[in-house]
C-alpha cells in the first residue's frame, strides 16, 4: 500500500539525513540560489551565513510546527513569511553585535534569508504537517545540508582564488590567486562543477546497479 | 559622471553590478523562465512594473518608519509591500490581458519571492537614495534583470539543437552559461569612470 503523502511521516534516521544527501537543498533541489553563489567567496562567510541560515530554518520550523492548527490555510503564506521576518530580524541584529566585521561581509545577504526558498519550502512542505520534535529533526538536516553545501564552495573558491583556507595562509608568499573564482563567475564555475561531479557519481553508480543485476540474473 | 548622478545609477545597476549576473539576485526565475525569450521577455516586464511600485512603497514607508523610530520593522513591512504589490499586479494583468496572465501562470505569485525585489528594497536604504533615484534604481535593476533573462533564454533556446555528454545536467549547464555571462558583464566594470 503506498504512504499517503499527507499523513504525518514517521520520526526515524532517514528524517535527518534526508536533507543531508538524499535531499539537499543545493545541489540536489536547486533552491536557495542566491546567497549560495553571493557569500561563499570565502569558508569563513560560507559557515556564517550556513549557521545564521540554520538557525532561522530551526526557529521558523519550531514555531510553525506549534501553531499548525491555529494558522488558517488561506492565510498560511503571509504567516510563515511574518514568522521568518521575524527570526531574520533577530539573526541581524544578534549577527551585528557578534561581529560588525562580518555583518559587512555578508551585507543584505542575511536579510535576504526572509525569501530564501529552503526555509518558506520546509514550512510548507514539512513543518505545516509534522510534530514538533520531527519537524526540528528535519529542519537540523536541512540546515546542515545547506551548511555543507555553502562551504563545498566556500572552500574551493577560497583556497583557488585567495590561497587561504578560515583565514589561514596555505601556499606562502609565492602563490599567485586565481583572481576569477573569488569574482562572481567563479560562483557558477564552481556550483557547476559540483553538479558536474555529482551526477556524474549518480550516473557511475546507476550503471554499476544494473550491471551487477545483469549478473545475478545470468 | 558624478557617482550619485540619475543615469549613473541606472547604468550601474542595468550593466557594471547587473543584479542577477554580479549580485546574484534573483536566481530562481533566472534559472526557471528562461527556457524561451518570449516568456523571459513577459516575466521581466512584471518585474520591472513590481520593482517600480516596491521601490516607491519601501521609500515611503522607510520615512515614516524612521520618523518613529521602528527600523527593525523594516524587514517584516518591506516583504508585506512587495507581496501586496504582486497581488496588485496579478489583479491589473488578470483584468486588462487575461492571455498574459495564462502565459505567466504560476511564476506571477512568485515574484514574491524573488531576492531581487527585497535587495532593491533594501540597497535602497541602505544607500540614502533620494525618491527620483530611487526611480532610476528599479528602472535599471529591472531592465538588468530582463537583459540577463532574455540573453540566457536566447543562448538556451540555441542550445536544444547542442550535443551535449550525457552526464551533463540541465541544471549544472545553465550555471556554466551563466559563469560566462556573468565573465563578459565584468568587462563593463570601469564604465562610467
Amino acid at each position: 500500500m503506498p504512504a499517503d503523502p499527507r499523513a504525518p511521516a514517521k520520526l526515524s534516521l532517514e528524517t535527518l539525513t534526508q536533507g543531508i544527501w538524499k535531499e539537499n537543498p543545493v545541489f540536489v533541489m536547486l533552491l536557495g540560489l542566491c546567497p549560495v553563489l553571493a557569500v561563499t567567496n570565502t569558508a569563513t562567510n560560507a559557515l556564517a551565513m550556513g549557521l545564521a541560515t540554520m538557525f532561522v530554518l530551526l526557529c521558523s520550523g519550531v514555531l510553525v510546527s506549534l501553531l499548525r492548527n491555529v494558522i488558517p490555510k488561506q492565510v498560511r503564506i503571509a504567516c510563515y513569511i511574518i514568522i521568518i521576518a521575524t527570526f531574520v530580524t533577530i539573526t541581524d541584529y544578534a549577527i551585528m553585535a557578534i561581529s560588525l566585521d562580518l555583518h559587512k561581509a555578508l551585507g543584505a545577504f542575511i536579510q535576504l534569508i526572509v525569501v530564501n526558498c529552503v526555509i518558506l519550502g520546509r514550512a510548507e512542505a514539512y513543518a505545516s504537517k509534522n510534530k514538533v520534535v520531527s519537524s526540528f529533526v528535519n529542519a537540523f538536516g536541512m540546515g546542515i545540508g545547506f551548511t555543507v553545501a555553502l562551504l563545498c564552495l566556500g572552500v574551493v573558491r577560497e583556497v583557488f582564488g585567495f590561497g587561504t583556507l578560515f583565514g589561514m595562509d596555505l601556499f606562502g608568499p609565492n602563490f599567485q590567486p586565481w583572481a576569477v573564482f573569488a569574482l562572481p563567475p567563479g560562483g557558477f564555475f564552481v556550483l557547476a562543477f559540483w553538479l558536474f561531479l555529482f551526477s556524474y557519481v549518480r550516473k557511475r553508480r546507476a550503471a554499476a546497479t544494473t550491471l551487477e543485476e545483469k549478473k545475478h540474473a545470468a | 559622471m558624478q557617482p550619485d548622478s540619475h543615469a549613473f545609477i541606472f547604468l550601474n545597476a542595468f550593466l557594471i553590478n547587473n543584479f542577477v549576473l554580479a549580485m546574484f539576485l534573483g536566481l530562481c526565475p533566472f534559472l526557471g523562465v528562461s527556457a524561451k525569450i518570449s516568456t523571459a521577455w513577459n516575466m521581466g516586464l512584471a518585474v520591472v512594473f513590481v520593482m517600480l511600485v516596491s521601490s516607491m512603497c519601501a521609500f515611503g514607508i522607510n520615512i515614516v518608519l524612521v520618523k518613529y523610530e521602528l527600523e527593525f520593522l523594516r524587514l517584516i513591512s518591506y516583504i508585506a509591500v512587495i507581496a501586496s504589490s504582486v497581488q496588485l499586479v496579478e489583479m491589473f494583468v488578470k483584468k486588462f490581458s487575461p492571455s498574459l496572465f495564462r502565459t505567466l501562470g504560476i511564476f506571477l505569485p512568485l515574484i514574491t519571492t524573488n531576492c531581487a525585489i527585497l535587495g532593491l528594497a533594501l540597497f535602497q536604504t541602505n544607500r540614502s537614495y533620494n525618491f527620483t533615484q530611487c526611480l532610476a534604481f528599479a528602472l535599471g535593476a529591472g531592465a538588468g534583470f530582463t537583459l540577463a533573462l532574455i540573453l540566457m533564454a536566447g543562448l538556451r533556446e540555441k542550445l536544444e539543437l547542442a550535443k551535449i555528454p550525457d552526464t551533463v545536467t540541465q541544471a549544472a549547464l545553465s550555471l556554466m552559461i551563466a559563469g560566462l555571462l556573468s565573465l563578459s558583464f565584468m568587462g563593463f566594470a570601469g564604465l562610467g569612470g
